[in-house]
């Protein structure tokens, strides 16, 4: 009894301690990780490896510092990153709009579900990503084809997460809502929307990564503005450091997006539980 | 005057294998207004599938059952149901999971909160009114549902082993307290249970059912005065002459349930 009572005192000073420390030291050894990476890929292209194909990290800060300080053979990098974004984001909007609405319309009618269901599987097949040429064949060079290849890969991953939640829902709570007084569309609003927005927000997290991608693989496919056409442009002059100086913009900006897609998500999902798993202290 | 009528009914689901599984048949009785009934019977006898007949969420396979008078074709007007599992909204607060019925039919935000507020402190959660469900304890949560149910006011309340995921203390105190809120309001209830002291302790009528596929095996009226507390009464010679007796009748269809049970498992 002693022994407890002397010893407690010492956890609970330590344990508010404790957060920081693990942070500082979780931030720390990654920081190491990427200096490390960085250092032998440098050290490797200057006395090893053939600089002109696998480029190095300063020829790739250096492209940076010439496209943000300079501008790109193609006008201001803003100009560019500005293009792929509006595609991106208009993509990413329809395409996840769309996809909501037709998955839980479709998980709540199960006959037309149903029907659906060979079509929808034969569409997801589908590699879809070819569709950028056939887009730039119909739509042109223009903003559409790259909307049109980012929509058709946010639809996809969105709708099949929004029909599965729209599926899942409880009965429970469907047959406590009809006994309420619920009528069908608002057992539709009250219940099955809320009960299907956890399952969707996993699936946007994705989604605007696709929306990136759909823009910027129709860039490559064909476009005069944007950061695929840099890509593809940097391929045509086997400029390896311009292909990974828009690799990481495209990077930093889906990461971006989706710390402003959590920060929604927990406006919107906060009265969930706190989630604690046995993998937990991952984030 | 009946509030709810069972006749003949009867309810077959699609089974496995195609054949029907019959999960209640010829089923008859009677509940007054403002009748306290309680159903007991075997776990898994098809005690939820009557309350699903009654509520109008599944229609019958054959024969009738009437509210008010009226054959059943739907949900019926002022009827509130308490599902055994919890059915509260996890993404509303307490104050607004109880206004969504006013909510439902029609009643502007302001009215419905106010309305839903008077439960809310009638059920004991006045301090709570604006925690998420996840926040509160499982007995917190059945005051909840039990606010949800009353604030539309209803003359017939459909109740399905609402405290059977409680632990024992708490049971009896929320046992107490639907006694309690009932009291007063006239209306008719249902309760299942396979706790037959649960039923005893609350109802003017026991109706004893069936092992599978369930029906009426007889009535037994229960002769304790109200108001009634439902710790107290427990220990009355009355309420052990009552449980003795129902417990003859019901103690045959528990051992071949149980049997049925072993023999399928």
């Amino acid at each position: 009894m002693q022994a407890e009572m002397t010893v407690a005192p010492d956890v609970t000073l330590e344990t508010p301690k404790r957060p920081a420390n693990r942070r500082t030291k979780l931030w720390s050894v990654r920081f190491g990780l990427v200096v490390l990476w960085l250092v032998s890929w440098e050290l490797a292209a200057t006395h090893w490896i053939d600089p002109f194909f696998y480029s190095k990290p300063s020829a790739i800060g250096d492209r940076l510092t010439d496209w943000f300080t300079k501008g790109t053979a193609f006008g201001s990098i803003w100009t560019q990153l500005a293009v792929t974004l509006e595609e991106a984001v208009l993509g990413f909007l329809i395409g996840a709009v769309a996809g909501v609405v037709l998955g839980i319309l479709l998980g709540r009618a199960r006959f037309a579900a149903e029907v659906a269901a060979p079509f929808i599987k034969a569409a997801n097949a589908v590699p879809r990503i070819v569709l950028a040429s056939l887009f730039i064949i119909w739509f042109g060079l223009g903003l559409t084809s790259k909307v049109a290849t980012a929509v058709v890969l946010v639809f996809f991953a969105v709708f099949f997460n929004a029909f599965q939640g729209a599926r899942e829902v409880d009965r429970n709570l469907v047959d406590n809502a009809r006994i309420l007084g619920a009528s069908r569309t608002q057992v539709l609003t009250s219940i099955v929307v809320p009960s299907a927005t956890s399952w969707i927000f996993a699936s946007l997290h994705a989604a605007f990564g696709f929306a990136l991608i759909g823009a910027v693989v129709g860039e490559y496919a064909g476009a005069d503005k944007g950061l695929g056409l840099l890509i593809a442009n940097a391929q045509g002059t086997f400029d390896a450091a311009g292909i990974y100086a828009g690799m990481i913009i495209i990077t930093v900006v889906a990461l971006l997006a989706e710390y402003l897609i959590t920060l929604l998500e927990n406006r919107l999902l906060r009265w969930r539980p706190p989630v604690r798993t046995s993998g937990d202290n991952y984030a | 005057m009946t509030a709810i009528a069972l006749r003949n009914a009867t309810k077959r689901f699609p089974g496995t294998g195609g054949r029907p599984h019959t999960a209640v048949r010829d089923l008859t009785f009677e509940v007054g207004v403002g009748e306290f009934v309680a159903v007991v019977g075997p776990t898994g006898c098809g005690k939820s599938t009557t309350l699903s007949l009654v509520s109008g969420l599944e229609p019958p396979s054959s024969g009738e059952v009437e509210v008010d008078g009226e054959p059943v074709r739907g949900i019926p007007d002022g009827v509130g149901y308490m599902f055994q599992a919890d059915a509260v909204l996890p993404w509303r607060s307490v104050v607004d999971n109880v206004a969504a019925g006013p909510r439902y039919r029609g009643l502007a935000k302001a009215e419905a909160r106010r309305r839903a507020l008077v439960w809310v402190e009638r059920v004991g959660l006045a301090k709570f009114a604006g925690y998420y469900p996840h926040q509160l304890s499982g007995g917190m949560r059945k005051r909840v549902a039990l606010a949800q149910t009353l604030v539309n006011e209803p003359r017939i309340m459909l109740m399905d082993e609402p405290f059977s995921a409680l632990d024992v203390q708490t049971r009896q105190l929320m046992q107490d307290e639907l006694l309690r809120l009932w009291q007063g309001t006239g209306a008719a209830v249902v309760f299942v249970t396979h706790d037959l002291e649960e039923a005893i302790a609350l109802a003017d009528r026991v109706v004893v059912m069936t092992s599978s596929p369930a029906t009426v095996k007889a009535i037994f009226e229960v002769p304790l005065a109200r108001p009634r507390d439902v710790e107290e009464i427990r220990m009355t010679p009355e309420f052990t002459a009552a449980y003795r007796e129902i417990w003859a009748c019901l103690r045959d269809e528990v051992a071949r349930a149980r049997e049925e049970a072993s023999r399928a498992g």
